[in-house]
């Protein structure tokens, strides 16, 4: 309250700011409600506007030890008091500790005669007795625009309301006035046309019997705010407002792969998807999404890591029994914490409301893992760009965490189309299809996109046995794309084949060996033969040189013995007749 | 007047036919004097001698607002006779106090 004396234009820069408490309403007012100042909270009937009139005041005196004074203009103070009991807040222990005033005023127009003039004094001094003897900081009015109907001198009324608004700033006390909406204007008596300082909006709207309660800020002075639309709820807690922004796609990218459990599908991702991205699994009805999701959960448990799996369909203990049927066991991750598993209908909330309790699981368990199954439910409950535009806060809110996504999407048969149009958002999209042939209905599964990653392009069999998924090449042949049965019998023809030609070919192995064994053999008879040949042919030389000698030795002592000429005649030997 | 004639004014009421008037006023404005002029001589002219007006000043112990519900000032509550009647306002109109306060329908006695 002591404001300390700064010069003028940095005191206009800096506004003060008094932190309403309120979960989620300070982010979006970058720190408050202007301190010293009133706020106006306009709203339909049921917008919770009384509510957030209170949980401003009693927040101050249990947070920031700021007595305060909640002015009732509606509803009683022991109707409030016994009302506020189911927010857990104790109206009674806190006015005994002297912290707080609850005054409850009182105006029936049927009781009241006007005659000649008068002003509201009596409020003034009521209030400012109330703040006086608690030392209030934080006063809640709720509502003024009963005097609009209790008087019948609106120019006095608005008058009175000029200098009440005046006068709350001269007592530098932080208000919340309240204001029932108006049809075209934002107030049904333009109170907005006092409280110029901050203004904020609360409505609520139902689509298809679903509540669903939004606050926005529509104007704050001399600070910066949060424009959007943000979804509330009011649960045994009081308020929650959810500072959902768009984060601009300024978040951290981690080049890090986790692995999904399954092993081949890890390799048909260069090693998994990315740390904090976001895995989009489509098939129809049946085709494993769940268990596919269950594994990636298990894995991420396996590695120490949280996963937070919202089912829309299933009850924790379904999934975990359905899981321990295919042999994954995910019990044992419940109790170590590491998995949670939020069941929730669809129906049970407005699409701003799941987003809300999303967010709030989140914030609560900080995973590194969040499963969606299945996003197409939420559309149940909402029109189709609805659930789109609440899906692209949730993969924002959920990235730039640096958490990693996975929706299982439900998808017409066969389509690569997403039912709620959200496939631009999703970095690795795998399609689960079902393919139909002689008979069989079995299982595919291929990567669609893959931003990142030099994916496979290979469409998998995807098996679910008992002991988890499998992925199986498929057979693709001249026959086209064979799984199940089909792609086993094909399998073993295959086989068949394989072995017939194996055979054959040792076969004729065998015969190679036996003709060069054959071969051989000849070469050696041969060579044996002419050897042989070689032999004889030698001798029969050597006989013949011998017996040629011997004749020569005839003729010489022939020549000898008829007493003729020398060895000098003997060339001429050839002239003899 | 000072606050405390406002606590020791119940008594009258086992009477059941004085009436009990309070005139509820924020500090001596013109407003306030005006009304108590006013709602002295209506009554005079009405009730004789059998009326009391009570003065509170809400300027010196605003928690007496509380309890007959004043918002505006001045008001002027009819304790007694019941059932309770308030007329706001400095009370300019005399015929109206008469009718609002039904001072023409109980006889004086």
């Amino acid at each position: 309250m002591a404001t300390t004396i700064r010069s003028p234009d940095t005191a206009a820069l800096r506004l003060e700011k008094c932190p309403s408490g309120i979960d989620g309403l300070d982010q979006i007012t970058n720190g408050g409600l202007p301190r010293g100042r009133p706020t106006l909270v306009a709203g339909g009937p049921g917008c919770g506007k009384t509510i957030l009139g209170i949980e401003f005041v009693v927040r101050g005196i249990l947070r920031y030890g700021e007595p305060g004074v909640i002015i009732a203009l509606e509803e009683r103070a022991e109707d409030l008091i016994r009302n506020v009991r189911s927010l857990g807040y104790d109206l009674d222990e806190l006015i005994e500790s002297g912290k707080l005033v609850v005054d409850y005023v009182q105006v029936d127009p049927f009781e009241i005669e006007e005659n000649g003039e008068y002003d509201l004094e009596g409020l003034f001094l009521r209030l400012g007795d109330a703040i006086d003897t608690v030392g209030a900081k934080r006063v809640s009015l709720d509502t003024l625009e009963v005097l609009f109907s209790s008087f019948k001198n609106l120019g006095v009324v608005r008058a009175e309301l000029r200098r009440l608004f005046q006068w709350l700033k001269d007592r530098e006390v932080t208000s919340i006035v309240t204001a029932e909406r108006g049809e075209g204007a934002l107030t049904r008596n333009g109170l907005e046309e006092y409280v110029s300082d901050c203004v904020i909006l609360l409505e609520h709207r139902v689509r298809q019997q679903i509540l669903t309660r939004m606050l926005r800020v529509v104007k704050y002075r001399g600070s910066g705010h949060a424009t959007n639309e943000f979804p509330f709820y009011i649960d045994t807690k009081g308020i929650h407002v959810l500072p959902i922004t768009s984060a601009g796609l300024a978040h951290k990218v981690s080049s890090e792969r986790i692995g999904t459990g399954i092993p081949r599908l890890d390799a048909m991702l260069q090693g998994g998807p990315h740390r904090g991205s976001s895995i989009l699994i489509t098939g129809s009805a049946g085709t494993g999404k769940t268990t596919l999701l269950a594994h990636m959960a298990h894995a991420s448990c396996a590695r120490g890591e949280r996963a937070l799996y919202f089912s829309f369909e299933e009850s924790p203990q379904q999934i975990v029994r359905n899981m321990d049927s295919v042999g994954l066991s995910i019990g044992p991750c419940i109790e170590k914490d590491l998995l949670r598993i939020v069941s929730a209908r669809p129906t049970m909330h407005g699409l701003e409301t799941h987003l809300a309790i999303t967010h709030q699981k989140v914030e609560e368990f900080a995973p590194d893992l969040v499963l969606f199954d299945p996003i197409s439910n939420l559309t149940d409950v909402s029109i189709d760009s609805d659930a789109k535009s609440m899906l692209v806060r949730l993969i924002d809110f959920l990235k730039d965490r640096g958490t990693t996504v996975v929706l299982a999407d439900l998808a017409s048969r066969g389509t690569e189309k997403t039912d709620i149009g959200i496939s631009s958002l999703i970095d690795t999209w795998i399609l689960l299809r079902d393919i139909e042939s002689s008979g069989e209905r079995n299982r595919g599964l291929y990567v669609l996109k893959a931003r990142g990653t030099a994916h496979s392009n290979q469409i998998r069999e995807f098996l679910i046995t008992s002991r988890g998924v499998q992925l199986r090449d498929v057979y693709t042949g001249p026959e086209g794309v064979l799984t199940g049965s089909a792609r086993a019998s094909r399998e073993s023809e295959e086989r068949v084949e394989e072995t017939t030609r194996q055979q054959s070919i040792e076969r004729m192995r065998r015969d190679l060996a036996a003709k060069r064994l054959a071969v051989d053999a000849q070469i050696e008879a041969l060579k044996a033969q002419f050897t042989a040949e070689q032999n004889d042919l030698t001798l029969r030389i050597d006989q013949e040189t011998s017996r040629l000698r011997e004749i020569a030795s005839d003729r010489k002592s022939m020549l000898t013995r008829r007493g003729g000429e020398g060895p000098s005649n003997e060339p001429g030997g050839n002239g003899l007749p | 007047m000072t606050p405390q004639d406002a606590r020791t004014e119940r008594e009258p009421d086992a009477s059941g036919d004085g009436w009990i008037l309070k005139l509820y006023v924020a500090g001596q404005t013109q407003r306030s004097i005006a009304a108590l002029e006013n709602l002295k001589a209506i009554c005079d002219g009405h009730l004789g001698g059998k009326y009391k007006i009570e003065v509170i000043d809400l300027a010196q112990n605003p928690r007496l607002a509380r309890t007959d519900q004043i918002v505006a000032v001045p008001t002027l509550v009819r304790k007694l006779p019941e059932p309770m009647r308030k007329i706001i306002g400095d009370l300019s109109n005399q015929e109206r106090v008469i009718v609002g306060l039904k001072l023409d329908q109980k006889p004086i006695n």
